[in-house]
């Protein structure tokens, strides 16, 4: 029998005993149903603690340090590293080698520095940190009153809100409820502070700026010459984050954020440069560290490997996020269990019908062999039939187990909005999932229809024709 | 054993020949000989039918050239092939091509259409679906159903029923018409419908018709040879001519 045909036959079975068969597509249906709730919210979970964690930014950043720098991450050197001695110096062009290896996003240097800024003639001294344009996806921006830098060379300034309440003359009183970011934004936003800062300048450099700068003194360190000249560059506050974009940095972590190319061309003066001064003398900027950013987090680990070898020592937080992987395989495992043991007991509904089919049709299937349908024939309508309840009820069943979804998300977020919680879309049914869910289906429905199939094809049609 | 042979009709060679033919079945220790050493040949074109009491073993027979049973031992030549060698497969081709088969029930899928029932060989056959609509129409309306198409088989007497299960036996144009008490569960007016469509295709197509009953009286008035048939064994061969009208002359094969 043609395909067409075998399927045509099929559907109209199907039609005959209506009620029977409907019941049992919509067993399938469920038991798809809850293999695709199951599966979709494990998907979704994990699409979302990926997301979080992506926006975080530790979970793709790998912070590389010169084996000489003494200030961080001594600990480790003191373990793997080569003698200090042999490391090479973190300057501009290893930057950019590095920001060549593959699947490396951007590498940006690590300028950090703490000087005065004024607000209101009132001086405040602080930390302040350069941050690359790619930062304003960080989820610590996340709820930020104004904006982000206009552009990375803009004179502007992101302010942590802590700092902003500093600014205002606000003191924090232990145990009070945290302040509000929208109240602190209004009287801030687009005022001006004035930052006081050292310049270094290398000595062969002519001192442009020592005219207009009278102020500056010259320093003569480690046979190298270069000037500190103080300036002062007045900057726009466009920003007040309302979380803390360092918060895992610990003592180091700064209150108020620059453009990373403003903060390029102002050369600071910076810890480091005390100690590196020597080899800095070509002229290149040299840097404490610098933060990688890989393109996704899996491929952390070689991206760490390829820049060990190149000399220098890296950091990164790679091994939570593995074990965090390692749980959501384990979720997955257990939630597609439970959604394959609904469809199992649907697929014992696809044989019970199938089989009391083959009792109810035996008549049927001995005429049916009696005007020269072949074993074949026979089997092959049963498979059709298998099958065809299976897709009708796999299709039914992703569509339900989306409205699950979609019902559970909604409910979720009502939840989230009580608790004065952002909206989150944990629930994600990938096309992949559909299309598998209903080939599992189509699939678990003829496993299902080889029992039954293969009886109706033996019956000897001369006992069936008796039957009455 | 003696051979019968129909040996009135022109052309010699046999459409069916039935050599020492068994069929027995189990039940428990005791062995029942359902058919019990048969021979016969039939004569393609001839009308035959196969008379004894119920239990004589006619039926069996009947199953054993149709394919739709096997033999225990002997042989069944259908136009030169022996049944006993066929696969599964190949019996099912041979019964989808060779044989048309109408039984006393009428045996026609309840839930289907008189078009569908008369379909549905077609579809076996894998006969192309532009083609099918038109020979069924045709098939339908050569037994006078043609309004009655898109009826199911519970909407129509039992005269109705089997003059679709003949249109439905002849679709695939087969050279041999089984018929196992056709006009068993009909009046006899209707019975007699029924057998003069039977006779019709024998004389009109030169098909062979095998024809089972324990009415002698509907025998003589249409087969040309009667076989009886007692506890499984061969037991009556006679000639005979039919008392309807044009159905004692022979050789207006298609």
């Amino acid at each position: 029998m043609k395909l067409p045909d075998l399927t045509g036959l099929a559907l109209r079975n199907l039609r005959e005993s209506f009620l029977r068969n409907s019941l049992t597509t919509v067993g399938i249906a469920v038991g798809v149903a809850s293999l695709v709730a199951m599966l979709s919210l494990g998907i979704g979970l994990q699409e979302l603690a990926s997301r979080r964690l992506v926006k975080s930014g530790l979970f793709d950043t790998v912070v590389v340090t010169s084996r000489r720098d003494l200030r961080n991450f001594g600990r480790e050197e003191e373990r793997n590293g080569p003698a200090p001695g042999e490391s090479r110096i973190l300057d501009e062009p290893t930057r950019q080698a590095i920001e060549r290896l593959p699947n490396v996003l951007e590498a940006s240097p690590d300028i950090r520095f703490i000087t005065e800024l004024r607000y209101e003639d009132k001086p405040h001294l602080t930390m302040i940190a350069a941050l690359p344009d790619s930062a304003k996806s960080n989820d610590a921006f996340d709820g930020m009153q104004g904006k982000f830098f206009s552009s990375d060379i803009a004179p502007e300034v992101v302010l942590q809100k802590a700092f902003a309440e500093e600014l205002l003359g606000k003191t924090r009183t232990p145990g009070a409820a945290e302040i509000n970011v929208a109240e602190l934004a209004p009287p801030l936003l687009g005022k001006e502070l004035t930052m006081r800062y050292a310049q270094r300048e290398v000595a062969i450099q002519p001192p442009l700026a020592r005219a207009e700068n009278p102020s500056g003194e010259e320093h003569d360190m480690a046979g190298a010459a270069y000037s500190v000249i103080s300036r002062e560059q007045k900057l726009k506050i466009v920003g007040i984050a309302d979380l803390d974009p360092e918060s895992m940095r610990g003592p180091t972590r700064a209150r108020v954020f620059l453009p990373l190319q403003l903060a390029e061309s102002l050369h600071v003066m910076q810890p480091a440069d005390l100690r590196e001064i020597s080899q800095a003398a070509n002229g290149q900027p040299v840097y404490s560290s610098v933060n990688v950013r890989v393109k996704d987090p899996k491929d952390v680990q070689t991206i760490e490997d390829a820049i060990k070898k190149m000399g220098f020592n890296t950091f990164s937080i790679l091994d939570a996020s593995r074990g965090l992987r390692q749980f959501f395989a384990v979720l997955y495992a257990f939630l597609a269990i439970f959604g394959s043991l609904a469809l199992a007991v649907a697929s014992i509904g696809i044989v019970n019908t199938l089989v009391m089919a083959i009792l109810e049709r035996r008549r049927e299937i001995g005429i049916m062999k009696a005007i020269g349908a072949s074993d074949g024939d026979v089997k092959k309508l049963f498979f059709a039939e298998a099958g065809a309840m299976g897709i009708l009820g796999g299709i039914v069943g992703v569509g339900l187990g989306w409205a699950i979804g979609q019902v559970i998300n909604f409910g979720t977020n009502i939840y989230l909005r009580k608790q004065e919680l952002p909206p989150e879309h944990f629930w994600s049914v990938p096309w992949w999932l559909v299309a598998f869910a209903i080939l599992f289906a189509f699939g678990v429905s003829l496993i299902s229809g080889l029992y039954p199939a293969g009886r109706a094809a033996r019956l000897d049609p001369v006992q069936a024709l008796r039957y009455e | 054993m003696d051979r019968h042979t129909d040996s009135s009709l022109p052309n010699g060679a046999p459409a069916i020949r039935i050599e020492d033919l068994c069929r027995h079945y189990h039940m428990g220790e005791t062995v029942i000989r359902a058919v019990d050493g048969v021979s016969l040949d039939v004569r393609g074109g001839a009308f035959v039918a196969l008379l004894g009491s119920s239990g004589s073993g006619k039926s069996s027979v009947l199953n054993l050239i149709a394919g739709l049973d096997r033999p225990t031992s002997g042989n069944v030549l259908v136009q030169g092939r022996n049944l006993a060698q066929l696969s599964r497969e190949e019996l099912a081709k041979y019964r989808l091509h060779t044989v048309g088969m109408v039984f006393q029930s009428f045996n026609l899928i309840a839930s289907m259409t008189l078009a569908e029932n008369v379909e549905l060989p077609m579809r076996f056959a894998e006969v192309d679906r532009a083609k099918r609509d038109g020979l069924t129409r045709e098939a339908l309306a050569r037994v006078g159903l043609q309004a009655r198409m898109n009826h199911r088989p519970s909407e129509l007497s039992g005269g109705e029923q089997q003059r679709a299960a003949l249109a439905r036996a002849l679709i695939n144009r087969p050279q041999l018409l089984l018929a196992d008490e056709p006009t068993g569960n009909l009046d006899s007016h209707t019975g007699t419908e029924i057998m003069n469509l039977i006779g019709e295709f024998n004389q009109q197509f030169g098909m062979t018709v095998v024809m089972v009953t324990h009415e002698r009286a509907l025998a003589e008035r249409y087969a040309q040879r009667l076989i009886f048939l007692a506890d499984g064994k061969l037991v009556g061969d006679e000639a005979n001519a039919p008392a309807v009208a044009g159905f004692a002359s022979q050789g207006e094969h298609r």
